[in-house]
């Protein structure tokens, strides 16, 4: 309908859009001047003093941990869980399914809050542990998610083949159903952990004690102007996570589709 | 055996997920009198005092204007990806998805060190002699913000409905004889409805709840339902009127969902409607 | 001690208050091929899940060379299944698939090596140890799905349909295939069709199931000589079955006419089905024949010709391998084609 080159303008002013802010931000990372906007000179100072934050350096050490014990533990009891759904009669199962939904569709601010006066209701002290709480219970409904498709689309009577052969049924899963399923798994433990790593909202109701994330920080630092060490760090994750999409985009270069779309569906 | 391994998560997703709910609920509809709760609607009524409704409102017209953008900025990009080839649309789709890898906060922070008044934007204006503007703190840069945000998840359902679709069924009605504006107002549109209906919700939802963008870009005086729910739970300290916010809120994403779905025959049935 | 290696006690089996087996009773000897024959969802699936271990019958005792197995699970039974869609794990190789059962049960990796190589063999993939499942075509991973099987030696084998995805000749080839390596492994084969076809070619027993009851269990030849009944005697090869009445033992009226025949025992008058085998009628010139027929239509099958012949208000089948002279015909029924049934109830 629209000539070629009319398309490509169109898309490429898209991405200037999506990418203006990201460039902005690594810019002003080797920015000299504290104040955001003003250009005065190229530096590395922001990068040498990041790591001589202990703030910010704590706040990613809680964001990291907890990204990495949430993924770990929601995948482990999301894996099993969406077995155990598989082979569960169709009423039960849309029960237990829709609840699983709810996560999902509700708006981060309402499981926000509605954990963090669970916790408080049951006079937990709001910090670590119930941050960590609430993001795998963020998470295990995505891991469900990404792993039943992968159930679904299992070869007709492979278990029974396998426990056929003689396999326990514990076996079976080890060495027929996990490997067939591992791609759903591994979707599902990165989306897990990129949920956990970017979340604000959700963190911020349930968390205490001094005990915050990177994303609590820099919103409590962003009114009164985000120090430009933020902005050294955000590059530097940024590029790591740029580096390790592109190697397992190397490994499995038409899968990124499906993450997506298991992510939000 | 293979039954009861679902058991822990059953009891998990009953505390963790039920549970709060419900404990939302009795907040909403209890209010504190002389240290008791008693049962009441007040909470409710008190949201419609002019000043909520407000809020409400402009909590929805914010959010609706946004989804539209994204919607009219959106389905062109997904159809021009979707007629790429194979592995150029990979890329390009990922470049989609690369952003959304930065911290959220950032890349909304990002927005005030363009648009602010000693910003990009006005530093260029200054620069070439024109006065500055107003760009940040006002309903233009919410917008911004949430259209800044919330796009890739426009684009991404509409793609994926757009590169599944059958390509005989539009060389049929090629064959048939519609011309190139019928073929996409008759068949590609439609069919990929689904897709649409998929992104606005992902994109009305957050849009909707959100209180990080208002925050950052909007200035204190923009106040929406979502920050009026935080200042609710962790200044004002009134969970009940607080929690009525939140089930309003809940109400409300539920209904816009469900009317969503309804144009969505083919969804049906698989997600809570 | 005999020769019976499972028994099937008045196996019955309900999913959800429907019950799709009643009062199955079985007995399968060792060696021999036994074909489970049906229209789907007769049951015989699930007879053959039930004998494997992956359903639990609601009543009723499995034995299994003389010991009650009911509550064996499928992974410590002596039985090995080819399942119809083959269930070959696509993350293996030919080889790890076949070898699956042998290193769960922790035998020794040269021996696996060497029985797997044997499998090969009588399996005709020879050298084809290295490959993935999928750049096999669908006869190849069938072969693949029975060395499976067959690695572990079992003393039963279960094969569900395993030919219905493969195309026609190809099915023919694995026929005879599968029953010669029958005889070469001389182990017991249970068999499940629903081509009847299949079933008569390659069983030395068939057993003919309809909605959860055995109609009839015989040799092929038994079975389509001697239907017991009208399901049996319609889904066992093409039928014209007629009402008639058995005026005594060894004369039958049907069409308005008596007719000598070989069967007997009925009581006088009896309402009865009586089957004929659409090649078991002759096409003779109308002064000959015992009944005549007005000609509907004739098709060329390639052996013989096919015609709907109306008699009497009754369309007949008739194969014939001339081709009928004129728009009638005489019909000749030799006392011997004349198959007698008990009407059910």
């Amino acid at each position: 309908m629209v000539k070629k080159p009319l398309r490509k303008i169109y898309i490429v002013l898209l991405y200037v859009f999506l990418y203006a802010p990201i460039v902005v931000l690594i810019i002003f990372s080797f920015n000299n001047s504290k104040l955001r906007g003003n250009w005065d000179g190229f530096t590395f100072k922001w990068y040498f003093q990041l790591f001589k934050d202990r703030y910010i350096l704590k706040s990613l050490y809680y964001t990291i941990t907890i990204a990495i014990l949430s993924s770990i533990i929601s995948t482990v009891i999301g894996t099993i869980s969406a077995l155990g759904i598989y082979n569960m009669k169709s009423i039960k199962k849309k029960i237990i399914l829709n609840i699983n939904y709810l996560p999902v569709l509700n708006p981060d601010i309402v499981t926000g809050i509605a954990l963090m006066t669970l916790f408080i209701f049951f006079k937990m002290k709001l910090g670590f542990m119930t941050m960590l709480l609430a993001h795998i219970t963020f998470n295990i409904p995505y891991v469900i998610l990404a792993v039943l498709p992968k159930l679904k689309q299992l070869p007709k009577d492979i278990l029974e083949a396998a426990l056929d052969l003689g396999a326990t049924p514990v076996l079976a899963f080890k060495k027929v159903i996990l490997p067939e399923i591992m791609p759903g798994v591994i979707t599902g433990a990165l989306i897990a952990f990129t949920l956990s790593i970017d979340d604000f909202v959700i963190s911020f109701f349930t968390t205490g004690s001094g005990v915050t994330n990177l994303s609590i920080t820099i919103y409590s630092m962003a009114r009164r102007g985000i120090n430009p060490k933020i902005n050294a760090l955000s590059s530097l994750m940024f590029l790591s996570v740029l580096v390790l999409l592109v190697l397992i985009n190397k490994r499995t270069s038409n899968k990124r589709e499906d993450v997506f779309i298991n992510e939000k569906n | 055996m293979k039954k009861y391994v679902v058991l822990p998560y059953i009891f998990w997703s009953v505390l963790f997920i039920v549970v709060p709910l419900i404990l939302v609920l009795v907040f909403s509809i209890t209010i504190k009198t002389n240290g008791n709760l008693v049962l009441s609607l007040d909470n409710f009524k008190r949201f419609l005092e002019p000043v909520y409704i407000k809020v409400l409102v402009r909590s929805l017209t914010l959010a609706l204007i946004s989804t539209i953008i994204c919607l009219i900025l959106g389905y062109p990009a997904a159809l021009i990806l979707s007629k790429e080839v194979t592995n150029k649309r990979n890329i390009l789709i990922l470049l989609f998805i690369i952003p959304m890898w930065m911290n959220f906060l950032l890349r909304t922070y990002a927005w005030m060190t363009i648009l602010g008044k000693n910003g990009l934007i006005n530093n260029f204006l200054s620069w070439i002699g024109l006065p500055t503007m107003n760009l940040l703190y006002n309903n233009g840069a919410v917008i911004l913000g949430m259209v800044y945000n919330f796009l890739p998840f426009m684009v991404l359902p509409i793609y994926t409905v757009l590169s599944k679709m059958d390509k005989s069924v539009i060389e049929a009605a090629k064959d048939l004889g519609a011309n190139k504006l019928k073929v996409f107002l008759k068949i590609i549109f439609p069919l990929s409805l689904p897709g649409v209906t998929a992104g606005i919700t992902m994109v009305f939802m957050p849009a909707v709840s959100t209180f990080v963008i208002s925050r950052l870009l909007g200035g204190g005086q923009y106040m929406l339902i979502g920050n009026l729910i935080e200042q609710q739970f962790l200044f004002v300290g009134d969970w009940n009127f607080g929690s009525a916010l939140s089930i309003i809120m809940m109400i409300m994403i539920l209904i816009s969902m469900a009317l969503m779905s309804k144009y969505d025959r083919k969804d049906g049935g698989q997600g809570l409607w | 001690m005999n020769d019976t290696i499972i028994k099937l006690k008045n196996i019955s089996k309900s999913f959800n208050k429907s019950k799709v087996l009643n009062n199955i009773d079985l007995e399968i000897k060792k060696n021999e091929f036994l074909t489970l024959l049906g229209p789907s969802g007769c049951g015989k699936t699930t007879t053959l899940r039930i004998i494997g271990g992956f359903e639990k019958p609601t009543k009723g005792e499995i034995l299994f060379e003389d010991e009650i197995i009911n509550d064996i699970p499928p992974y410590k039974r002596q039985i090995n299944t080819v399942f119809q869609n083959y269930a070959l794990f696509p993350h293996m190789n030919i080889f790890e698939n076949i070898a699956f059962g042998l290193k769960v049960k922790k035998i020794e990796s040269e021996e696996i090596k060497k029985r797997v190589q044997r499998i090969l063999k009588l399996v005709n993939l020879k050298g084809y140890d290295k490959r993935t499942i999928d750049s096999l075509s669908g006869g190849q991973q069938q072969r693949v799905a029975i060395a499976r099987a067959l690695v572990n030696e079992p003393k039963v084998l279960l094969l569900d349909e395993p030919l219905g995805a493969l195309d026609l000749k190809l099915r023919k080839e694995m026929q005879t295939e599968l029953k010669n390596m029958q005889k070469k492994v001389g182990i017991t084969f249970i068999y499940v069709t629903h081509d009847q076809e299949e079933a008569l070619t390659m069983s030395d027993s068939v057993i003919v199931i309809d909605s959860g009851v055995i109609q009839q269990m015989g040799t092929p030849v038994d079975i389509y000589n001697e239907p017991k009944n009208r399901f049996v005697a319609n889904f066992i090869g093409q039928s014209n079955i007629v009402e008639g009445i058995m005026i005594r033992d060894f004369l039958v009226e049907f069409s308005k006419l008596r007719f000598k025949c070989v069967d007997k025992g009925f009581d006088f008058n009896e309402k009865v089905d009586v089957v004929i085998r659409p090649e078991d009628i002759e096409v003779v010139s109308n002064d000959d024949g015992m009944l005549t027929g007005k000609v509907k239509s004739v098709i060329f099958k390639g052996v013989h010709y096919e015609m709907i012949v109306s008699q009497g208000g009754k369309d007949w089948i008739i194969h014939s391998t001339k081709k009928p002279k004129g728009c009638t015909i005489g019909m000749k029924i030799r006392p011997e084609d004349i198959h007698v049934m008990r009407k059910e109830r």
